[in-house]
């Protein structure tokens, strides 16, 4: 009973750009390829939690891994060998769900992104990456074998010794190859839940850059990012560390206690001041320069999950996010240029985060992170004021010699993915011929 | 009423519902082992992998269509040799059904009356039997609320839900005092494949969700339980409002 379908607006986290398309659930491996097959093009979703239109597809058939959305789907964990770490799950399997299942075994996941509740086939489709990458590299890395649908029907096994172009075509291939059915994650071995957690504060990117450099040893670095802040305010930030514990403890599973945002927050609450009012609390919430602690992973790793629907705080035309790379040669000016533009706009972003990519090689044929500095942000959706800012962004980035997200991107042109992208003729010829998205459609047109 | 160990071999008919497996995930981690039961080999095999992965100590397929009735015999005896004492059975199979359809056409209602009624009173009167006879055992059927009341909009579903509850409380004074427990369980609205194309409204509960209250209600041997509970309220009022009042209203 795959094909009961409804025609609906299904938005991605950002929930903008709003567009039509049926959904079809598919709770089984062998629901795809759709019997009969659908008269739109098609386009495989799991948790919709990119934020832009990469999950999107006006128009057209959503294969919703997921189920019906609340639960279900294709989440099975088909097998695990405690002796290599190697689970292999559904593709529609969250992050969150492996970890429930891993935990109380000993094992975490390789990578982490900021949320837990996306799935396995999303995190394969962006290669994801996370507060390790500059020693663990992308999520990619870490997934030895999967198995891609086509929508011939045909069954193909991709690893780097088999199909192996195709493997390569599909880490970071947004999903156009096929469906993932199913796919292999290398877990890690932990013995606690606890991360040794400590917080730098830093004021400007030249510390920022030495703060890297000194902790590139330990396994955890993110940044936290006041972009509202000028003059003696200008680039201040948390720069935060954390490393597995050692000491043995018992790992129990994590509880399920959650806040909901039941309702959009009416849109003037975002507004530069209470930005920088949020900011400056935050940055000031520890008055010592070093802060330690022992903190559990879930509030290290995922601090938005204890609130469901968070991206209503952005009202209900949506939000916009810029995560950008930069080469690490130009990254310090093209940073500077990126902030001062933000400040200029009067627009605030709440969640800035800086982060050093390493030189880890991603499988992936398309692949966002490279070596360099990377920064994500979100802005609320403000008529002209936040296009203009993302055009004013990704102009500087693509200056420097960089590139965007795009599972965090909108607004991107054609000429800019194809400049900053130059393999995406190569890989154009691994798309499956009924696959397409609203992403692809925009920045091939 | 005295504890008693958690059953630890289990026989799942419709073991690829999507409640049934919800509930299976849960007792897979207990250690369980299992006879599952369904219609498609390569579903099964799925959940037999996931099951086994999550902690399953055991796990056997067995295909078939449970509307064949003549079969039952057959796969129950082949499920109690697999599993050498069968200590829970779990009834989750079922069809929604097309209320237009089935208000048309008598062998669109039959066929539904068949899968959700008549197989379970087949594989009840054999299992409760078998119960009786080893003196232990947990039957527990996944009924509805729909069976509460005949409503408008689905009560070719709801007669054969509530058949099934009427059925089951017989059995239940029937083989209660042998030490064996009857559960009819009635969930509400679950966000499941069979309801997927429903508008979902903020009643819709999870799959996970029923199947944590499932489990509880076997650890309680409870005879009848609603899920999530507030159902419980819900169906006592829509059972309290008058037949002439209740004739007229759009539910």
């Amino acid at each position: 009973m795959p094909q009961k379908s409804s025609r609906q607006e299904f938005q991605s986290w950002g929930r903008y750009p709003k567009l039509d398309a049926s959904v079809v659930p598919l709770n089984w491996t062998c629901d795809f390829p759709l019997r009969p097959p659908p008269a739109t093009r098609m386009l495989p979703v799991g948790a919709g939690r990119s934020y832009g239109d990469v999950c999107l597809l006006g128009h057209g058939t959503l294969l919703r891994t997921r189920g019906t959305g609340l639960s279900g789907g294709m989440d099975r964990l088909l097998d695990f060998d405690p002796a290599t770490g190697i689970l292999c799950c559904e593709a529609g399997t969250t992050l969150g769900e492996i970890l429930d299942f891993a935990v109380p075994r000993g094992f975490f996941l390789p990578v982490s992104p900021g949320t837990k509740y996306v799935t396995v086939g999303g995190a394969i489709a962006n290669d994801i990456h996370g507060r390790n990458h500059h020693g663990a590299g992308t999520f990619g890395r870490h997934v030895p074998r999967f198995e891609l649908v086509r929508s011939d029907g045909t069954l193909l096994i991709c690893s780097a010794a088999q199909n192996a172009e195709l493997y390569s075509a599909t880490i970071g291939g947004l999903g156009l190859t096929g469906l993932i059915a199913w796919a292999e994650v290398r877990l890690r071995p932990i013995v606690s839940r606890k991360i040794r957690y400590t917080g730098i504060k830093f004021c400007g990117i030249e510390e920022f850059l030495l703060l890297s450099e000194a902790h590139a040893r330990n396994e955890y670095t993110v940044s936290w990012l006041d972009c509202v802040g000028t003059g003696r305010n200008f680039a201040r930030g948390i720069f935060m560390v954390g490393d597995h514990d050692q000491e043995r403890e018992p790992l129990r599973r994590s509880r399920g206690v959650k806040l909901s945002l039941p309702v959009n927050l009416p849109e003037f609450l975002l507004s530069r001041r209470s930005a920088g009012l949020f900011n400056a609390l935050y940055y000031h919430r520890r008055s010592a320069k070093f802060h330690s602690a022992l903190v559990d992973y879930e509030p290290f790793f995922y601090p938005l999950d204890k609130l469901q629907n968070w991206n209503r705080m952005y009202g209900k035309s949506g939000m916009l996010q810029f995560q950008c790379v930069l080469p690490r040669e130009a990254g310090e000016t093209g940073l500077v240029e990126i902030l001062k533009s933000i400040t200029g706009s009067g627009l605030a972003s709440f969640l800035a985060a800086l982060k050093i990519f390493g030189d880890v090689p991603s499988p992936g044929m398309m692949s966002f992170p490279k070596p360099g500095i990377t920064l994500a942000l979100d802005f609320p959706i403000r008529h002209e004021v936040s296009f203009d800012l993302q055009e004013r962004l990704a102009a500087i980035t693509l200056d420097h010699g960089g590139r965007m997200y795009p599972a965090k991107d909108a607004t991107m042109t054609a000429a800019q993915f194809q400049a900053s992208y130059p393999q995406w003729k190569k890989f154009a010829a691994f798309i499956d011929p009924a696959f397409d998205s609203a992403f692809w459609q925009r920045v091939t047109a | 009423m005295r504890a008693r160990p958690f059953p630890t071999t289990v026989v799942a008919l419709g073991a690829t519902s999507a409640i049934g497996e919800a509930t299976l995930r849960l007792l897979a981690e207990r250690g369980a082992r299992f006879y599952l039961v369904g219609r498609n080999q390569e579903k099964l095999n799925a959940v037999a992998a996931d099951l086994h992965t999550r902690g399953a100590t055991g796990v056997a397929t067995h295909v078939m269509d449970l509307d064949d009735t003549a079969a039952h015999a057959a796969m129950l005896a082949a499920a109690a040799q697999s599993l050498g004492t069968i200590e829970l059975a779990l009834l989750a199979h079922g069809v929604l059904g097309d209320q237009k359809e089935m208000e048309a056409s008598y062998p669109a209602a039959e066929a539904v009356l068949r899968t959700n009624f008549l197989s379970a009173v087949s594989l009840t009167t054999w299992l409760a039997n078998y119960f009786e006879a080893t003196g232990q055992g947990t039957l527990a059927v996944i009924s509805s609320v729909a069976g509460d009341r005949g409503r408008r909009s689905n009560y070719v579903y709801g007669a054969s839900k509530g058949a099934v509850n009427v059925f089951l409380d017989g059995v239940r004074s029937r083989i209660d005092r042998a030490g064996v427990q009857v559960l009819t369980i009635k969930p509400g609205f679950v966000a499941t494949p069979m309801t997927a194309h429903l508008a979902q409204g903020p009643l819709f509960a999870p799959p996970s969700q029923v199947a944590q209250g499932i489990v509880k209600a076997i650890e309680k041997r409870r005879d009848v339980v609603y899920l999530p509970a507030f159902w419980a309220v819900i169906l006592l009022i829509l059972r309290m409002i008058p037949r002439r009042i209740f004739k007229k209203l759009n539910v």
